[in-house]
Protein backbone atom coordinates (compact mmCIF):
# COMPACT_ATOMS: atom_id res chain seq x y z
CA UNK A 1 0.00 0.00 0.00
CA UNK A 2 2.66 2.41 1.07
CA UNK A 3 5.00 1.47 -1.75
CA UNK A 4 2.57 2.67 -4.41
CA UNK A 5 4.23 6.06 -4.66
CA UNK A 6 6.42 5.89 -7.74
CA UNK A 7 7.86 9.41 -7.67
CA UNK A 8 11.53 9.08 -6.85
CA UNK A 9 11.52 5.32 -7.33
CA UNK A 10 14.07 4.11 -9.81
CA UNK A 11 13.31 1.02 -11.86
CA UNK A 12 16.50 -0.66 -13.02
CA UNK A 13 16.49 -1.80 -16.65
CA UNK A 14 18.78 -1.66 -19.64
CA UNK A 15 17.22 0.78 -22.09
CA UNK A 16 18.13 3.78 -24.22
CA UNK A 17 16.23 6.04 -21.86
CA UNK A 18 18.18 4.72 -18.88
CA UNK A 19 21.46 5.46 -20.62
CA UNK A 20 20.55 9.00 -21.70
CA UNK A 21 22.19 11.93 -19.97
CA UNK A 22 19.94 13.12 -17.13
CA UNK A 23 20.07 16.66 -18.51
CA UNK A 24 18.47 15.47 -21.75
CA UNK A 25 15.73 13.70 -19.83
CA UNK A 26 15.15 16.74 -17.68
CA UNK A 27 14.87 19.12 -20.61
CA UNK A 28 12.80 16.54 -22.47
CA UNK A 29 10.31 16.15 -19.62
CA UNK A 30 10.02 19.90 -19.30
CA UNK A 31 9.49 20.31 -23.05
CA UNK A 32 6.91 17.55 -23.01
CA UNK A 33 4.97 19.11 -20.15
CA UNK A 34 4.99 22.52 -21.86
CA UNK A 35 3.85 20.91 -25.11
CA UNK A 36 0.88 19.35 -23.31
CA UNK A 37 -0.33 22.84 -22.47
CA UNK A 38 0.32 24.14 -25.99
CA UNK A 39 -1.77 21.56 -27.82
CA UNK A 40 -5.36 22.48 -28.56
CA UNK A 41 -6.98 19.43 -30.14
CA UNK A 42 -5.32 17.20 -32.73
CA UNK A 43 -1.92 17.85 -31.22
CA UNK A 44 -2.78 15.40 -28.47
CA UNK A 45 -2.40 12.58 -30.97
CA UNK A 46 1.23 13.62 -31.37
CA UNK A 47 1.59 13.88 -27.59
CA UNK A 48 0.12 10.41 -27.12
CA UNK A 49 2.37 8.92 -29.80
CA UNK A 50 5.42 10.50 -28.21
CA UNK A 51 4.45 9.19 -24.78
CA UNK A 52 3.76 5.67 -26.08
CA UNK A 53 7.18 5.65 -27.80
CA UNK A 54 8.84 6.68 -24.54
CA UNK A 55 6.96 4.03 -22.54
CA UNK A 56 8.05 1.34 -24.99
CA UNK A 57 11.62 2.62 -25.11
CA UNK A 58 11.94 2.77 -21.32
CA UNK A 59 11.37 -1.00 -20.90
CA UNK A 60 9.64 -0.23 -17.60
CA UNK A 61 6.42 -2.22 -17.08
CA UNK A 62 3.46 0.06 -17.72
CA UNK A 63 1.83 -0.74 -14.38
CA UNK A 64 4.62 1.10 -12.57
CA UNK A 65 3.64 4.31 -14.31
CA UNK A 66 -0.02 3.78 -13.57
CA UNK A 67 0.81 3.40 -9.89
CA UNK A 68 1.94 7.03 -9.85
CA UNK A 69 -1.52 8.03 -11.08
CA UNK A 70 -3.24 6.65 -8.01
CA UNK A 71 -1.94 9.53 -5.93
CA UNK A 72 -3.64 12.12 -8.14
CA UNK A 73 -7.02 10.44 -8.52
CA UNK A 74 -8.68 12.89 -6.12
CA UNK A 75 -7.05 15.92 -7.72
CA UNK A 76 -8.14 14.61 -11.10
CA UNK A 77 -11.73 14.15 -9.93
CA UNK A 78 -11.92 17.67 -8.51
CA UNK A 79 -10.45 19.14 -11.68
CA UNK A 80 -12.85 17.27 -13.90
CA UNK A 81 -15.95 18.11 -11.86
CA UNK A 82 -15.11 21.80 -11.50
CA UNK A 83 -14.30 22.19 -15.16
CA UNK A 84 -17.47 20.44 -16.20
CA UNK A 85 -19.74 22.45 -13.92
CA UNK A 86 -18.26 25.91 -13.84
CA UNK A 87 -17.36 26.58 -17.44
CA UNK A 88 -19.88 28.97 -18.97
CA UNK A 89 -21.31 27.98 -22.31
CA UNK A 90 -23.95 25.89 -24.00
CA UNK A 91 -25.65 23.60 -21.47
CA UNK A 92 -25.85 19.93 -22.36
CA UNK A 93 -27.32 18.65 -19.15
CA UNK A 94 -28.91 20.54 -16.25
CA UNK A 95 -29.31 19.02 -12.82
CA UNK A 96 -31.01 21.36 -10.33
CA UNK A 97 -28.96 24.59 -10.59
CA UNK A 98 -25.86 23.01 -12.08
CA UNK A 99 -25.19 23.11 -15.80
CA UNK A 100 -22.83 20.77 -17.52
CA UNK A 101 -21.72 22.66 -20.60
CA UNK A 102 -20.25 21.48 -23.85
CA UNK A 103 -17.28 23.80 -23.40
CA UNK A 104 -16.89 22.46 -19.89
CA UNK A 105 -16.76 18.86 -21.10
CA UNK A 106 -14.11 19.70 -23.68
CA UNK A 107 -12.08 21.61 -21.13
CA UNK A 108 -12.41 18.82 -18.56
CA UNK A 109 -11.28 16.24 -21.11
CA UNK A 110 -8.30 18.37 -22.01
CA UNK A 111 -7.32 18.93 -18.38
CA UNK A 112 -7.71 15.24 -17.62
CA UNK A 113 -5.44 14.24 -20.49
CA UNK A 114 -2.92 16.91 -19.50
CA UNK A 115 -2.76 15.78 -15.89
CA UNK A 116 -2.52 12.07 -16.68
CA UNK A 117 0.13 12.56 -19.36
CA UNK A 118 2.03 14.95 -17.13
CA UNK A 119 2.27 12.42 -14.30
CA UNK A 120 3.16 9.55 -16.61
CA UNK A 121 5.78 11.69 -18.37
CA UNK A 122 7.36 12.74 -15.10
CA UNK A 123 7.20 9.14 -13.84
CA UNK A 124 9.11 7.94 -16.90
CA UNK A 125 11.91 10.35 -16.03
CA UNK A 126 12.10 9.31 -12.37
CA UNK A 127 11.74 5.62 -13.21
CA UNK A 128 14.64 5.66 -15.67
CA UNK A 129 16.96 8.00 -13.78
CA UNK A 130 18.54 7.35 -10.41
CA UNK A 131 17.95 10.16 -7.91
CA UNK A 132 21.67 10.89 -7.92
CA UNK A 133 21.79 11.32 -11.68
CA UNK A 134 18.72 13.48 -11.51
CA UNK A 135 20.18 15.95 -9.05
CA UNK A 136 23.55 15.90 -10.85
CA UNK A 137 21.74 16.85 -14.02
CA UNK A 138 19.77 19.55 -12.28
CA UNK A 139 22.89 20.98 -10.71
CA UNK A 140 24.67 21.36 -14.05
CA UNK A 141 21.55 22.64 -15.79
CA UNK A 142 21.02 25.31 -13.17
CA UNK A 143 24.76 26.10 -13.04
CA UNK A 144 24.42 29.51 -14.72
CA UNK A 145 22.19 30.67 -11.86
CA UNK A 146 25.24 30.65 -9.58
CA UNK A 147 26.21 33.96 -11.19
CA UNK A 148 23.24 35.58 -9.49
CA UNK A 149 24.10 33.88 -6.18
CA UNK A 150 21.52 31.13 -6.25
CA UNK A 151 22.90 28.32 -4.03
CA UNK A 152 22.53 25.72 -6.79
CA UNK A 153 24.85 23.17 -5.25
CA UNK A 154 23.12 23.35 -1.88
CA UNK A 155 19.70 23.02 -3.48
CA UNK A 156 20.86 19.97 -5.42
CA UNK A 157 22.37 18.45 -2.29
CA UNK A 158 19.17 19.01 -0.30
CA UNK A 159 17.18 17.46 -3.12
CA UNK A 160 19.37 14.40 -3.47
CA UNK A 161 19.31 13.81 0.27
CA UNK A 162 15.53 14.20 0.33
CA UNK A 163 15.10 11.76 -2.56
CA UNK A 164 17.56 9.37 -1.01
CA UNK A 165 15.55 9.31 2.19
CA UNK A 166 12.14 8.64 0.67
CA UNK A 167 12.57 4.86 0.42
CA UNK A 168 14.29 4.73 3.81
CA UNK A 169 11.48 6.59 5.52
CA UNK A 170 8.89 4.46 3.72
CA UNK A 171 10.58 1.34 5.05
CA UNK A 172 10.73 2.89 8.47
CA UNK A 173 7.04 3.78 8.35
CA UNK A 174 6.23 0.23 7.36
CA UNK A 175 8.31 -1.13 10.24
CA UNK A 176 6.88 1.18 12.91
CA UNK A 177 3.37 0.56 11.64
CA UNK A 178 3.87 -3.18 11.99
CA UNK A 179 5.44 -2.79 15.41
CA UNK A 180 2.46 -0.78 16.64
CA UNK A 181 0.03 -3.18 14.99
CA UNK A 182 1.75 -5.95 16.94
CA UNK A 183 0.75 -3.95 20.03
CA UNK A 184 -2.84 -3.86 18.88
CA UNK A 185 -2.84 -0.47 17.15
CA UNK A 186 -5.55 0.04 14.56
CA UNK A 187 -4.82 2.30 11.62
CA UNK A 188 -7.88 1.52 9.54
CA UNK A 189 -11.17 1.84 11.39
CA UNK A 190 -12.75 4.80 13.18
CA UNK A 191 -13.86 8.22 12.02
CA UNK A 192 -11.52 10.94 10.81
CA UNK A 193 -10.68 12.32 14.28
CA UNK A 194 -9.93 8.86 15.62
CA UNK A 195 -7.82 8.05 12.59
CA UNK A 196 -5.75 11.19 13.12
CA UNK A 197 -5.36 10.30 16.80
CA UNK A 198 -4.35 6.76 15.89
CA UNK A 199 -1.53 8.17 13.79
CA UNK A 200 0.31 9.53 16.82
CA UNK A 201 2.01 6.21 17.66
CA UNK A 202 3.25 6.16 14.08
CA UNK A 203 4.22 9.80 13.59
CA UNK A 204 6.14 10.41 16.83
CA UNK A 205 8.61 7.55 16.29
CA UNK A 206 8.86 8.44 12.61
CA UNK A 207 9.84 12.04 13.33
CA UNK A 208 12.30 10.99 15.99
CA UNK A 209 13.89 8.55 13.59
CA UNK A 210 14.04 11.17 10.82
CA UNK A 211 15.81 13.60 13.14
CA UNK A 212 18.19 10.89 14.32
CA UNK A 213 19.04 10.00 10.75
CA UNK A 214 19.53 13.65 9.81
CA UNK A 215 21.85 14.07 12.76
CA UNK A 216 23.88 10.98 11.85
CA UNK A 217 24.13 12.06 8.23
CA UNK A 218 25.30 15.57 9.15
CA UNK A 219 27.94 14.08 11.40
CA UNK A 220 29.11 11.65 8.72
CA UNK A 221 29.34 14.48 6.18
CA UNK A 222 31.32 16.68 8.53
CA UNK A 223 33.62 13.78 9.36
CA UNK A 224 34.42 13.60 5.65
CA UNK A 225 35.18 17.31 5.53
CA UNK A 226 32.15 18.32 3.51
CA UNK A 227 32.00 22.10 3.38
CA UNK A 228 29.76 22.90 0.49
CA UNK A 229 30.63 23.31 -3.13
CA UNK A 230 33.97 25.06 -3.03
CA UNK A 231 36.75 23.03 -4.63
CA UNK A 232 34.49 20.03 -5.08
CA UNK A 233 34.88 17.85 -8.19
CA UNK A 234 32.75 14.98 -9.37
CA UNK A 235 33.70 11.36 -9.67
CA UNK A 236 31.55 10.93 -12.75
CA UNK A 237 31.14 14.32 -14.45
CA UNK A 238 28.29 14.46 -16.96
CA UNK A 239 29.46 14.36 -20.58
CA UNK A 240 27.16 14.43 -23.60
CA UNK A 241 27.48 11.50 -26.00
CA UNK A 242 26.23 10.98 -29.54
CA UNK A 243 22.88 9.55 -28.40
CA UNK A 244 22.28 12.63 -26.27
CA UNK A 245 22.69 14.94 -29.26
CA UNK A 246 20.33 12.74 -31.30
CA UNK A 247 17.79 12.86 -28.45
CA UNK A 248 18.08 16.65 -28.35
CA UNK A 249 17.42 16.68 -32.10
CA UNK A 250 14.26 14.59 -31.73
CA UNK A 251 13.11 16.80 -28.87
CA UNK A 252 13.69 19.93 -30.93
CA UNK A 253 11.56 18.54 -33.77
CA UNK A 254 8.81 17.51 -31.33
CA UNK A 255 8.82 20.84 -29.51
CA UNK A 256 8.96 22.77 -32.77
CA UNK A 257 5.88 20.91 -33.98
CA UNK A 258 3.98 21.70 -30.82
CA UNK A 259 4.85 25.40 -31.17
CA UNK A 260 3.55 25.27 -34.71
CA UNK A 261 0.45 23.82 -33.11
CA UNK A 262 -0.11 27.06 -31.23
CA UNK A 263 0.33 29.10 -34.39
CA UNK A 264 -1.95 26.95 -36.53
CA UNK A 265 -4.29 26.03 -33.72
CA UNK A 266 -4.18 22.22 -33.64
CA UNK B 1 -2.13 -24.57 21.87
CA UNK B 2 0.39 -24.15 19.10
CA UNK B 3 1.43 -21.98 16.22
CA UNK B 4 2.21 -23.48 12.90
CA UNK B 5 3.44 -22.42 9.48
CA UNK B 6 2.53 -24.94 6.81
CA UNK B 7 4.36 -24.84 3.49
CA UNK B 8 4.72 -21.05 3.66
CA UNK B 9 6.28 -19.15 0.77
CA UNK B 10 6.71 -15.39 0.86
CA UNK B 11 7.84 -13.25 -2.06
CA UNK B 12 8.74 -9.57 -1.78
CA UNK B 13 7.51 -7.32 -4.63
CA UNK B 14 6.28 -10.18 -6.83
CA UNK B 15 6.36 -9.52 -10.56
CA UNK B 16 8.87 -6.66 -10.44
CA UNK B 17 12.59 -6.21 -10.88
CA UNK B 18 12.93 -6.32 -7.09
CA UNK B 19 11.24 -9.70 -6.73
CA UNK B 20 12.81 -11.76 -3.97
CA UNK B 21 11.81 -15.03 -2.37
CA UNK B 22 12.27 -14.46 1.34
CA UNK B 23 10.76 -17.78 2.35
CA UNK B 24 10.33 -20.94 0.33
CA UNK B 25 8.13 -23.82 1.51
CA UNK B 26 8.76 -23.32 5.20
CA UNK B 27 6.91 -25.60 7.62
CA UNK B 28 7.42 -25.09 11.34
CA UNK B 29 5.32 -25.95 14.36
CA UNK B 30 5.86 -24.46 17.80
CA UNK B 31 4.02 -26.30 20.59
CA UNK B 32 2.97 -24.47 23.73
CA UNK B 33 5.58 -23.66 26.34
CA UNK B 34 8.66 -24.20 24.21
CA UNK B 35 11.76 -21.99 24.28
CA UNK B 36 12.91 -21.85 20.68
CA UNK B 37 15.82 -20.14 19.01
CA UNK B 38 15.80 -19.06 15.38
CA UNK B 39 19.21 -18.55 13.86
CA UNK B 40 20.22 -17.40 10.44
CA UNK B 41 22.54 -15.14 8.54
CA UNK B 42 21.38 -11.61 7.60
CA UNK B 43 18.82 -12.01 4.83
CA UNK B 44 18.10 -15.67 5.56
CA UNK B 45 14.40 -14.93 6.05
CA UNK B 46 14.20 -15.21 9.82
CA UNK B 47 12.61 -11.79 10.39
CA UNK B 48 10.16 -12.44 7.55
CA UNK B 49 9.27 -15.78 9.07
CA UNK B 50 8.45 -14.45 12.54
CA UNK B 51 6.17 -11.77 11.12
CA UNK B 52 3.96 -14.55 9.79
CA UNK B 53 3.18 -15.88 13.25
CA UNK B 54 1.00 -12.92 14.26
CA UNK B 55 -0.39 -12.18 10.84
CA UNK B 56 1.59 -9.02 10.09
CA UNK B 57 2.42 -10.35 6.67
CA UNK B 58 0.32 -12.63 4.60
CA UNK B 59 2.06 -15.61 3.02
CA UNK B 60 2.20 -15.59 -0.78
CA UNK B 61 1.25 -19.25 -0.55
CA UNK B 62 0.78 -21.69 2.32
CA UNK B 63 -1.11 -21.43 5.62
CA UNK B 64 -0.58 -20.12 9.12
CA UNK B 65 -2.42 -21.79 12.00
CA UNK B 66 -2.98 -20.64 15.55
CA UNK B 67 -4.49 -23.34 17.76
CA UNK B 68 -5.44 -25.24 14.64
CA UNK B 69 -7.31 -22.33 13.08
CA UNK B 70 -6.22 -20.78 9.81
CA UNK B 71 -5.54 -17.13 10.65
CA UNK B 72 -6.18 -15.98 7.08
CA UNK B 73 -9.65 -17.46 6.81
CA UNK B 74 -12.55 -15.08 6.31
CA UNK B 75 -13.55 -13.21 9.48
CA UNK B 76 -10.61 -14.28 11.67
CA UNK B 77 -9.83 -11.65 14.31
CA UNK B 78 -6.21 -10.69 13.64
CA UNK B 79 -6.13 -8.03 16.34
CA UNK B 80 -7.03 -10.61 18.93
CA UNK B 81 -4.41 -12.98 17.55
CA UNK B 82 -1.82 -10.25 18.03
CA UNK B 83 -2.59 -10.05 21.72
CA UNK B 84 -1.93 -13.79 22.04
CA UNK B 85 1.18 -13.81 19.87
CA UNK B 86 3.40 -10.92 20.97
CA UNK B 87 6.13 -9.79 18.61
CA UNK B 88 9.01 -7.57 19.68
CA UNK B 89 10.71 -6.11 16.64
CA UNK B 90 14.38 -5.39 16.09
CA UNK B 91 15.40 -2.18 17.87
CA UNK B 92 11.98 -1.95 19.52
CA UNK B 93 12.99 1.24 21.33
CA UNK B 94 12.36 3.03 18.02
CA UNK B 95 8.62 2.52 18.47
CA UNK B 96 8.29 4.39 21.78
CA UNK B 97 6.13 7.48 21.49
CA UNK B 98 4.40 8.38 24.75
CA UNK B 99 5.35 11.11 27.21
CA UNK B 100 6.20 8.72 30.02
CA UNK B 101 7.29 5.13 30.35
CA UNK B 102 4.19 3.70 32.02
CA UNK B 103 1.76 5.25 29.51
CA UNK B 104 3.80 3.82 26.67
CA UNK B 105 3.64 0.34 28.16
CA UNK B 106 -0.12 0.84 28.62
CA UNK B 107 -0.60 1.28 24.87
CA UNK B 108 -0.95 -2.46 24.20
CA UNK B 109 -3.38 -3.28 27.04
CA UNK B 110 -5.38 -0.15 26.19
CA UNK B 111 -5.83 -1.44 22.64
CA UNK B 112 -7.06 -4.70 24.12
CA UNK B 113 -9.88 -2.71 25.69
CA UNK B 114 -8.85 -2.91 29.34
CA UNK B 115 -9.77 -0.23 31.89
CA UNK B 116 -7.11 2.36 32.79
CA UNK B 117 -6.55 0.74 36.21
CA UNK B 118 -6.09 -2.70 34.69
CA UNK B 119 -3.72 -1.21 32.10
CA UNK B 120 -1.52 0.34 34.75
CA UNK B 121 -1.59 -2.88 36.74
CA UNK B 122 -0.45 -4.85 33.69
CA UNK B 123 2.16 -2.24 32.82
CA UNK B 124 3.68 -2.31 36.31
CA UNK B 125 3.81 -6.07 36.25
CA UNK B 126 5.46 -6.12 32.82
CA UNK B 127 8.00 -3.48 33.78
CA UNK B 128 8.85 -5.48 36.89
CA UNK B 129 9.37 -8.53 34.69
CA UNK B 130 11.92 -6.78 32.50
CA UNK B 131 13.69 -5.48 35.60
CA UNK B 132 13.19 -1.75 35.18
CA UNK B 133 13.42 0.24 38.39
CA UNK B 134 10.26 1.96 39.59
CA UNK B 135 11.81 5.42 39.64
CA UNK B 136 11.85 5.41 35.82
CA UNK B 137 8.10 4.81 35.42
CA UNK B 138 7.11 8.48 35.24
CA UNK B 139 10.10 9.56 33.16
CA UNK B 140 10.04 10.26 29.45
CA UNK B 141 11.19 7.16 27.56
CA UNK B 142 13.53 9.36 25.54
CA UNK B 143 15.58 10.24 28.62
CA UNK B 144 16.50 6.61 29.24
CA UNK B 145 19.61 4.76 28.10
CA UNK B 146 19.50 2.35 25.15
CA UNK B 147 19.20 -0.74 27.33
CA UNK B 148 16.47 0.79 29.47
CA UNK B 149 14.50 1.85 26.39
CA UNK B 150 14.77 -1.68 25.08
CA UNK B 151 13.30 -2.99 28.35
CA UNK B 152 10.42 -0.54 28.16
CA UNK B 153 9.67 -1.63 24.60
CA UNK B 154 9.76 -5.32 25.52
CA UNK B 155 7.49 -4.58 28.49
CA UNK B 156 5.12 -2.86 26.04
CA UNK B 157 4.51 -6.21 24.36
CA UNK B 158 4.63 -8.24 27.58
CA UNK B 159 1.89 -6.10 29.11
CA UNK B 160 -0.53 -7.60 26.60
CA UNK B 161 -0.05 -10.95 28.36
CA UNK B 162 0.78 -12.94 25.24
CA UNK B 163 0.93 -16.71 25.51
CA UNK B 164 3.56 -16.79 22.79
CA UNK B 165 6.33 -14.22 22.74
CA UNK B 166 8.62 -13.66 19.76
CA UNK B 167 11.67 -11.42 20.03
CA UNK B 168 13.60 -10.41 16.92
CA UNK B 169 17.23 -9.81 17.91
CA UNK B 170 16.36 -8.48 21.37
CA UNK B 171 20.01 -8.04 22.29
CA UNK B 172 21.33 -6.34 19.14
CA UNK B 173 23.51 -3.38 20.03
CA UNK B 174 23.49 -4.02 23.78
CA UNK B 175 26.59 -4.46 25.91
CA UNK B 176 27.31 -7.99 27.28
CA UNK B 177 25.84 -7.15 30.68
CA UNK B 178 22.61 -5.74 29.26
CA UNK B 179 22.40 -8.70 26.91
CA UNK B 180 22.73 -11.28 29.69
CA UNK B 181 20.25 -9.46 31.89
CA UNK B 182 17.58 -9.33 29.22
CA UNK B 183 18.09 -12.95 28.21
CA UNK B 184 18.04 -14.10 31.85
CA UNK B 185 14.81 -12.24 32.44
CA UNK B 186 13.27 -13.83 29.36
CA UNK B 187 14.29 -17.27 30.58
CA UNK B 188 12.75 -16.49 33.97
CA UNK B 189 9.58 -15.33 32.29
CA UNK B 190 9.42 -18.54 30.30
CA UNK B 191 9.71 -20.53 33.53
CA UNK B 192 7.36 -18.53 35.74
CA UNK B 193 4.61 -17.71 33.26
CA UNK B 194 4.98 -20.83 31.16
CA UNK B 195 4.71 -18.91 27.88
CA UNK B 196 6.42 -20.00 24.70
CA UNK B 197 9.35 -17.82 23.77
CA UNK B 198 10.98 -17.56 20.37
CA UNK B 199 14.33 -15.87 20.23
CA UNK B 200 15.68 -14.71 16.87
CA UNK B 201 19.39 -14.10 16.71
CA UNK B 202 22.46 -14.59 14.60
CA UNK B 203 24.64 -15.42 17.57
CA UNK B 204 24.79 -19.06 18.62
CA UNK B 205 26.45 -18.20 21.93
CA UNK B 206 23.44 -16.11 22.97
CA UNK B 207 20.95 -18.76 22.17
CA UNK B 208 22.74 -22.00 23.09
CA UNK B 209 22.47 -21.39 26.81
CA UNK B 210 18.72 -20.86 26.91
CA UNK B 211 16.78 -22.64 24.22
CA UNK B 212 15.63 -26.24 23.96
CA UNK B 213 15.25 -26.19 20.20
CA UNK B 214 17.03 -24.36 17.39
CA UNK B 215 15.67 -23.59 13.95
CA UNK B 216 18.42 -22.69 11.51
CA UNK B 217 17.32 -20.60 8.53
CA UNK B 218 19.34 -20.40 5.36
CA UNK B 219 18.33 -18.67 2.11
CA UNK B 220 14.62 -18.84 2.93
CA UNK B 221 14.66 -22.51 3.89
CA UNK B 222 14.73 -24.30 7.21
CA UNK B 223 18.20 -25.86 7.21
CA UNK B 224 18.08 -27.56 10.62
CA UNK B 225 15.37 -27.89 13.24
CA UNK B 226 16.52 -29.84 16.28
CA UNK B 227 17.91 -29.69 19.80
CA UNK B 228 20.94 -27.39 20.18
CA UNK B 229 23.39 -30.26 20.65
CA UNK B 230 22.28 -31.98 17.45
CA UNK B 231 22.29 -28.73 15.50
CA UNK B 232 25.79 -27.86 16.67
CA UNK B 233 27.07 -31.26 15.59
CA UNK B 234 26.62 -29.90 12.05
CA UNK B 235 29.12 -27.18 12.82
CA UNK B 236 30.86 -27.55 9.46
CA UNK B 237 27.63 -26.99 7.53
CA UNK B 238 26.77 -24.09 9.81
CA UNK B 239 30.04 -22.46 8.88
CA UNK B 240 29.23 -22.74 5.21
CA UNK B 241 26.05 -20.78 5.92
CA UNK B 242 28.09 -18.01 7.47
CA UNK B 243 27.16 -19.07 11.00
CA UNK B 244 29.27 -20.60 13.72
CA UNK B 245 28.72 -23.09 16.50
CA UNK B 246 29.61 -22.00 20.05
CA UNK B 247 33.35 -21.83 20.69
CA UNK B 248 33.14 -24.81 23.05
CA UNK B 249 31.98 -27.04 20.19
CA UNK B 250 35.18 -26.28 18.31
CA UNK B 251 37.40 -26.83 21.33
CA UNK B 252 35.75 -30.14 22.17
CA UNK B 253 36.02 -31.36 18.59
CA UNK B 254 39.69 -30.37 18.49
CA UNK B 255 40.34 -32.22 21.76
CA UNK B 256 38.55 -35.29 20.44
CA UNK B 257 40.71 -35.25 17.31
CA UNK B 258 43.83 -35.17 19.46
CA UNK B 259 42.64 -38.38 21.11
CA UNK B 260 40.98 -37.09 24.25
CA UNK B 261 37.74 -38.85 25.14
CA UNK B 262 35.49 -35.81 25.67
CA UNK B 263 31.82 -35.15 25.04
CA UNK B 264 31.71 -33.17 21.79
CA UNK B 265 28.13 -32.02 22.41
CA UNK B 266 29.13 -29.80 25.34
CA UNK B 267 28.19 -26.21 24.49
CA UNK B 268 28.72 -24.23 27.67
CA UNK B 269 31.94 -23.70 29.58
CA UNK B 270 30.58 -25.62 32.60
CA UNK B 271 29.64 -28.68 30.57
CA UNK B 272 32.98 -28.60 28.79
CA UNK B 273 34.86 -28.29 32.06
CA UNK B 274 33.06 -31.27 33.55
CA UNK B 275 33.67 -33.35 30.46
CA UNK B 276 37.37 -32.46 30.23
CA UNK B 277 37.93 -33.21 33.93
CA UNK B 278 36.18 -36.54 33.54
CA UNK B 279 38.31 -37.43 30.54
CA UNK B 280 41.49 -36.43 32.39
CA UNK B 281 40.57 -38.62 35.34
CA UNK B 282 40.19 -41.60 33.03
CA UNK B 283 43.60 -41.09 31.48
Amino acid sequence: MIRDITIGQYYPADSVLHRLDPRVKFVGTLAYIVSLFLFQSWGYILGTLFLVCMIVLSKVPFKFMVKGLKSIVILLMITLVFNMLFTPGEAVLTIWKLHITKEGLILAGRMGIRLIFLIIGASIMTLTTTPNQLTDGLETLLGPLKKIHVPVHEIAMVMSIALRFIPILLDETDKIMKAQMARGADFESGNLMQKVKNMVPLLVPLFISAFRRANDLALAMEARCYHGEEGRTQMKPLVYKMRDYIAYGILAVYFGTSILGVIFGF
Amino acid sequence: MSVELRDVTYTYSPGTAYEMHALEHVSVEIPNGQFVGVIGHTGSGKSTMVQHFNGLIRPTSGNVFYNGEDIWQEGYNLRELRSHVGLVFQYPEHQLFETDVITDVCFGPKNQGLSPEECRERAREALKHVGLDERFYEKSPFELSGGQKRRVAIAGVLAMNPSFLILDEPTAGLDPKGRDEILDQLALLHETRGISVMLVSHSMEDIARYVERIIVMNKGHVAFDDTPKKVFSHYKELEQMGLAAPQMTYIMHALKERGMDVDVTATTVEEAKASVLKALNHM
